[in-house]
């Protein structure tokens, strides 16, 4: 019974599932074996039968609507003014015990770490009112051949972006920032949902109007009274700040690769 | 102090930080053009429209919810049902319906002899569809699920298998035992009418 044999990979076969060269042969079987071609013509009658027949119902215009509305990204929430007070009220109170414990611990310092220290909570300010502002960044893309362009002319420095292509991070966009009236570049990363700044200003111009001491640790990670964990280095006349939520290593990462492309 | 009165007067409105943009709209291109079919499927599992809209509604939350571990380069199509299906077998109607292949036709791969003109292509001649889709209704969940896959959504065997979590040489067999079922369907619907 050697058409037995073909009839137990006939589904298979109309399936289109067999091995390239055994969808061959089976096709010259079947061209040249009524039995087997009768039967193979019936299961694909049965499987359009089962195809029409299965594309039976279509959801209402409605529902489509309803479920477009559910995934489509939402604006950006814009809270009533009872809660801007209440959440206003809770940072307020957040903000005045960090800065009571730092006012504590301010006096036992030199003034050089007082001064960085100070960098540091303006950069956390920056990083925070960034992106609880409802327009996050004013030039919006993933391409650093588009962010870094769109600086030029805006601030009197350049600087390199990394290529991000096997990394997890993932650029959004940037914007002009100011550090003490002093002009910068604040580009904003993710990372696992985790929003992480970068910032850049000329070194030169930073120190003179912070009067910063002329060097400083290159690498402060976690100051102390910040909830975030930042980085920051000198390099080619610039210094860099890379703060956010996410992890330390995270954010060494992000660093490297900024120190490896400038 | 000035400094810690700057520094408060900065830190504002921290209660929320809203969700990137950017995913949701590379998702929604993604789900949307699988809306009908979607719902089409979860139909034919619950058997109520009602409750097919509710499945495909939190199928798309969870889908949406989960999308940042989606893999790019991999079957979205395959996720999603995945997705919808696991959804549906955790319903109540799911539970109660689901899920184990009946025992009485394990290990039976009938082969039909080839005559001219079998009970199939004779329903097949005189149907409207109507007797196809009795026979589909009356499959259990296991054999129904298959079989829509394979012939509605002409998926490969590699895809059911992503999508049941079985193996293939399990679909496979699941099919041929389907389709089984479903020809014994119709004959007993024939000999009815």
């Amino acid at each position: 019974m050697v058409c037995e044999s073909w009839k137990t990979k006939l589904d298979t076969y109309i399936d289109g599932e067999l091995p390239e060269q055994e969808m061959r042969t089976f096709d010259a079987h079947v061209r040249g074996c009524p039995s087997c071609s009768a039967d193979a013509l019936t299961r694909v009658q049965m499987k359009r039968a089962i195809q029409v027949a299965g594309k039976r119902y279509v959801p209402s215009t409605d529902f489509r609507r309803r479920i477009e509305q559910s995934i489509t990204p939402k604006p950006k929430p814009s809270f009533h003014l009872g809660w801007m007070l209440a959440s206003a009220a809770a940072v307020i109170l957040v903000v005045g015990t960090l800065t009571s414990t730092y006012m504590g611990s301010w006096s036992g310092k030199n003034k050089d770490q007082a001064s960085r220290d100070r960098v540091y909570s303006e950069i956390a300010d920056l990083h925070v009112a960034t992106l609880a502002s409802s327009s996050p960044v004013d030039v919006i893309s993933t391409d650093r051949h588009t962010v870094k362009p769109w600086f030029q002319g805006k601030i009197p420095f350049a600087f390199n972006l990394p290529e991000l292509q096997n990394s997890e991070f993932s650029l959004l966009g940037g914007r002009m920032t100011y550090l003490d009236q002093t002009p910068g570049a604040h580009l904003i990363y993710d990372v696992r949902k985790h929003h992480i700044s970068v910032f850049v200003f000329q070194e030169r111009a930073l120190s003179l109007s912070l009067k910063l001491p002329a060097s400083w640790d290159g690498n402060s990670l976690s100051p102390k009274n910040l909830p975030f964990n930042i980085e920051t280095w000198s390099q080619g006349g610039l210094r860099y700040f890379v703060i956010g939520d996410a992890s330390a290593a995270d954010i060494d990462s992000l660093a490297k690769l900024l120190k490896a492309s400038s | 102090m000035v400094y810690g009165n700057k520094t408060a007067v900065r830190w504002f409105t921290l209660v929320c930080v809203s969700e990137k943009s950017l995913p949701s709209e590379a998702f929604e291109q993604l789900a949307m053009p699988h809306f009908e079919r979607l719902y089409n499927f979860a139909c034919w599992l619950t058997h109520d429209r009602q409750e097919a809209e509710d499945l495909v509604q939190e199928t798309y939350a969870k889908a949406l919810k989960g999308f940042p571990s989606f893999q790019p380069d991999t079957n979205f199509r395959a996720w999603i049902y995945k997705i919808l299906r696991n959804t549906f077998l955790t319903s109540r109607t799911g539970l109660s319906v689901t899920a184990t292949v009946p025992l009485d036709l394990e290990g039976e791969d009938e082969v039909l002899p080839a005559v001219k003109e079998t009970p199939e292509s004779i329903l097949l001649q005189r149907s409207d569809g109507k007797l196809v889709q009795q026979a589909l209704e009356q499959l259990p969940v296991a054999y129904r699920e298959v079989l829509l896959l394979c012939e509605v959504e002409e998926m490969s065997y590699q895809e059911i298998s992503a999508t049941l979590a079985i193996p293939m040489g399990t679909v496979m067999s699941r099919l041929s035992r389907a389709r089984s079922a479903l020809r014994n369907g119709l004959r007993t619907q024939l000999q009815k009418g």
